[in-house]
């Protein structure tokens, strides 16, 4: 019989598994959507989808509920996922000013044409 | 007052004095009034100081403590024995040897000996004890001593009181020299040097006296040097002038030749005695270390030389060795004997470099080329005087033998400066080749045994000699020239300097009525020395030619170019008009010391001063008995047998008669003009052209060294050039060379291949990243993301490897 890999996921209950399949197909699309979008918004979209992909996993690995061992805080995943949206924020901040520079000083928004620093 | 102390106090701040005005004018004298003029009036009293010092230790001081004896003496008695000369509490007992009794005694004892000198030793400072040897600064005070100091700081005085006359042109802004013509035509102009003049003055009486007061030797060869660089000083004083400068170095290189022997006499006393004191010095525990003098004449050999126990021991070292080899015993012990010798003509060199004996009289000369009252000072009471007192002060350790060859010296040196002297137009050089004549007459009489009658000479020389020289200066000083063709007649214009200098004359030919006590110093200092001559030949005959008869045509000789000079310079008719006419009488300060020094050449000689009793108390010990020579034969006689009638009265009238045959001489062809001077060049030319050119001394010793010594310099200076020069710089053009080929074949292909292959590289692979930067931000996503995957892979495969159990 035709065995696909992970199929079985579809019929354990919710687990660690599940969230990670979820976080990576999240990073995936992210990072497609930064590869191949010149729209610079669309590029910073990407770069959040891959963050909460990331997020995602933290949050997974860091849950009390799905993990066996239990001599942690229990915690430290939902810490570092706390970080990652307060630099996800900050770098969203950072980002938009850069675009809109960008985009006073060349009348567009395309990252294709921000070549000006090629070896 | 007690000798022991208050004789060396005076001494040494008569001593002092000079010193001390020396470094006063050296830090000062330039702001010693204008030009420097007190500076002259500082050194004048400092001298007149040390003069007024050294006369109180001799009449307050020496004279209470040891009143001059009458000795035999020229003539008329012969109580010989009576020599017995003053002791002191300090003095060695007296030798019993010789105590005959002086009433009776009318034959001299040629064997008998002299008492022990009276004399004050001891240390003032020590300098440094290196093993055995102590150099300190001492003193040796006797009659002596104290006579020399009388005598150098009376005519020092004399002199600087003339200088201040003399030197006054200095006092002017700008001195012109027109001796010296610059390249422009013009004559130099310099500041005045004044009170230089007075520094080089103050040392030079200052390193005198450090001789005559010094206690051992090796503070003698100190200040024995220190006159030596006075001397260099002042002879090239007008150093802008090229004579004066080379006769400056020629004085001072000529003595260096004399220091070595000195040297090498010091080295050989040093090594084999161990002292250099002359007397015996009380130590600390007040036990007296016999000196050098009483070492070698030990009251156990009656005071004879005889080597001591170290000398003789030489012997076996220098000559056992080669004994015992050969098997051979050693024949006779004279190494010792040899020692003694070597010593002795050792510190007789010195003293030829210094005293300007022959062979090394020709700087001398030469040294005229200072100024006169430097001259004056050189030629009587320094320098000069330094070599025969030496001599004299050194006498116990002279060998029979040496003071043969000191008389020969003495005596070839006498007779070759007074021929030199005859045919010298130069006023200054005649009377310099005179000076080297009566050293050689000083010399002379010492090497025949007559102590007193060379050191008697040598004072009473001193003050008719810079007598004789302050007149010439004072002619110089009027007419401006030393020539004596263009002078004549003079006596008119200076009759002072005429008949002072008359008075010098007189008493340096020794004029004075035979076989009586009436005549010039010169008189009696001459005929001690040409009875001694006479004593000593009628003892050993073979010497009669060089040391009989020579210094009697000495004397003739001396007489006619003293009287040549006067009558060529004062008597006739004015031989340069324009110069006779421009001639005056010299200042008073100038006058006066003439007066003052002719009164002394006058009288100095005079029986009634007792200068011959009071030197005789100084005679060395042991030093008045006939001596044998052990080398070879020589006899040194008996001083006192020269006063027997039989001797002195044909020596006297000897004497006499040559002085006055070369007086009459120089009187019928200088001042009667009976002969032609002109006329007897021309018959006697071939002598003639020898005596100009002084018998060509000059010309030998450039022939034998200067020449060699120039050649050598030459050839060493094309070996250093041609030879060394060129292997250096082969060697250097071969390295250059080397080190080319080692550059092409190593360092541009090797080293700089590396380093330019690790550039160029470098810089291909920077060039090739540099298209990976593109800029575009979807590649770089890319880039990223392949590369994790990448990453992401190769861990997986990798972990599967390297951990093969997992993978079943």
């Amino acid at each position: 019989m035709f065995h696909l890999p992970l199929a079985n996921i579809l019929t354990e209950p919710v687990g660690v598994a599940h969230y990670v399949s979820v976080g990576a197909i999240l990073f995936v699309c992210g990072a497609l959507c930064m590869a191949t979008k010149r729209n610079a918004l669309g590029v910073l979209m990407g770069i959040e989808l891959v963050l909460n992909g990331a997020n995602l996993n933290f949050v997974a690995f860091g849950s009390k509920y799905l993990r066996s061992d239990v001599h942690n805080l229990g915690l430290d995943g939902q810490l570092i996922a706390l970080f990652v949206i307060v630099l996800a924020a900050a770098e969203a901040a950072v980002a938009l000013a850069i675009a809109l520079n960008f985009y006073n000083s060349h009348d567009s928004i395309d990252v294709d044409r921000a070549d000006q620093l090629s070896g | 007052m007690d000798p022991q102390s208050t004789l060396p106090f005076l001494l040494m701040l008569a001593w002092l004095t000079p010193l001390a005005s020396f470094v006063a004018i050296v830090f000062f004298g330039k702001y010693m009034g204008p030009h420097g003029k007190f500076a002259g009036y500082l050194a004048t009293l400092a001298i007149v100081t040390a003069a007024v010092l050294s006369f109180t230790a001799l009449f307050a001081v020496w004279l209470p403590n040891y009143p001059i004896k009458a000795s035999a003496h020229h003539g008329e008695t012969h109580d010989a024995g009576e020599v017995a000369a003053a002791t002191g509490e300090f003095a060695e007992p007296s030798e019993p040897a010789h105590d005959l009794d002086a009433d009776t005694h009318h034959a001299i004892d040629p064997n008998a000996n002299n008492e022990s000198p009276a004399y004050v030793t001891g240390n003032w400072y020590s300098l440094g004890k290196f093993g055995k040897l102590e150099l300190t600064i001492g003193y040796y005070i006797d009659a002596l001593t104290v006579g020399m100091f009388c005598m150098v700081t009376l005519i020092a005085s004399c002199v600087h009181f003339y200088a201040l006359g003399y030197m006054h042109d200095e006092l002017h802004e700008p001195f012109v020299d027109h001796e010296v013509t610059l390249s422009n035509g013009e004559h130099l102009h310099r500041k005045g040097r004044f009170y230089r003049f007075f520094q080089y003055l103050s040392l030079f009486c200052f390193s005198m006296l450090g001789i005559v007061i010094a206690g051992n030797l090796a503070m003698v060869f100190v200040f024995w040097e220190l006159v030596g660089i006075c001397s260099y000083f002042l002879i090239g004083f007008y150093i802008e002038r090229h004579s004066a400068s080379t006769a400056a170095n020629k004085a001072f290189i000529v003595n260096r030749v004399g220091d070595f022997g000195m040297l090498i006499g010091m080295m050989a006393l040093w090594a084999s005695i161990g002292t250099f004191n002359f007397g015996d010095i009380k130590n600390d525990e007040g036990v007296a270390e016999p000196g050098l003098f009483s070492q070698l004449r030990t009251e156990a050999n009656d005071h004879h030389l005889v080597p001591t126990e170290s000398m003789i021991a030489e012997e076996t070292r220098m000559f056992g060795e080669v004994a015992a080899a050969t098997g051979e015993e050693p024949t006779k012990n004279t190494a010792g004997q040899w020692l003694l010798f070597i010593a002795g003509v050792g510190i007789f060199c010195g003293c030829v470099g210094k005293s300007a004996q022959f062979p090394l009289h020709v700087w001398l000369p030469d040294a005229m080329e200072g100024p006169t009252p430097v001259s004056a000072l050189v030629h009587s009471a320094t320098m000069v005087a330094a070599g025969v007192y030496l001599v004299g002060r050194f006498y116990p350790v002279f060998t029979p033998e040496a003071l043969l060859v000191i008389a020969y010296i003495g005596s070839i040196t006498a007779i070759i400066a007074a021929t030199i002297a005859i045919t010298a137009t130069d006023i200054k050089r005649v009377l310099a080749y005179s000076t080297v004549s009566q050293l050689g007459y000083m010399m002379l009489a010492l090497g025949l045994g007559g102590w007193v009658a060379g050191m008697f000479h040598l004072i009473t020389h001193a003050f008719f000699k810079g007598l004789l020289f302050m007149c010439s200066g004072s002619v110089i000083h009027a007419v401006h020239t030393n020539d004596m063709t263009h002078m004549g007649g003079l006596r008119k214009k200076m009759p002072i300097t005429a008949y002072t200098m008359l008075i010098g004359c007189l008493a340096i030919i020794g004029a004075g009525i035979p076989l009586t006590q009436i005549g010039f110093s010169g008189y009696f200092s001459k005929d001690a020395i040409i009875e001694q001559a006479w004593n000593y030949a009628d003892k050993s005959p073979q010497h009669s030619l060089f040391l009989k008869w020579l210094p009697v045509i000495g004397a003739a000789v001396t007489a006619f170019y003293m009287f040549r000079l006067w009558y060529m310079t004062f008597a006739g008719a004015p031989r340069d008009k324009h110069r006779y006419d421009h001639a005056h009488e010299s200042p008073r300060v100038m006058t006066t010391p003439l007066i003052v020094l002719a009164v002394f050449a006058l009288a100095i000689g005079w029986p009634i001063f007792g200068v011959y009793d009071m030197l005789d108390q100084a005679r060395p010990l042991g030093t008045l008995a006939t001596a044998q020579g052990q080398l070879w034969d020589v006899v040194v006689p008996n001083e006192l047998l020269s006063h027997e009638p039989n001797l002195k009265q044909p020596a006297a009238i000897a004497a006499i008669t040559a002085a006055g045959t070369g007086l009459l001489l120089a009187t019928i062809i200088y001042l009667w003009r009976l002969l032609n001077p002109d006329e007897l060049k021309q018959s006697f030319k071939l002598l003639h052209s020898a005596l100009w050119n002084k018998w060509y001394f000059d010309e030998l010793y450039n022939l034998i060294f200067v020449k060699p010594v120039l050649w050598l310099g030459s050839f060493a200076a094309w070996f250093d050039r041609g030879v060394i020069d060129s292997i250096l710089h082969g060697a250097a053009a071969i390295c250059r060379g080397l080190s080319k080929v080692v550059d092409f074949l190593f360092d541009q292909t090797v080293v700089d291949g590396t380093v330019n292959t690790f550039a160029s590289g470098t810089w291909g692979l920077g060039l090739w990243l540099r298209r990976l930067q593109t800029g575009n931000l979807r590649q770089y996503v890319m880039f990223i993301v392949v590369g994790t995957v990448l990453l992401f892979v190769a861990i997986t495969f990798l972990q599967s490897y390297l951990t093969p159990t997992q993978n079943l």
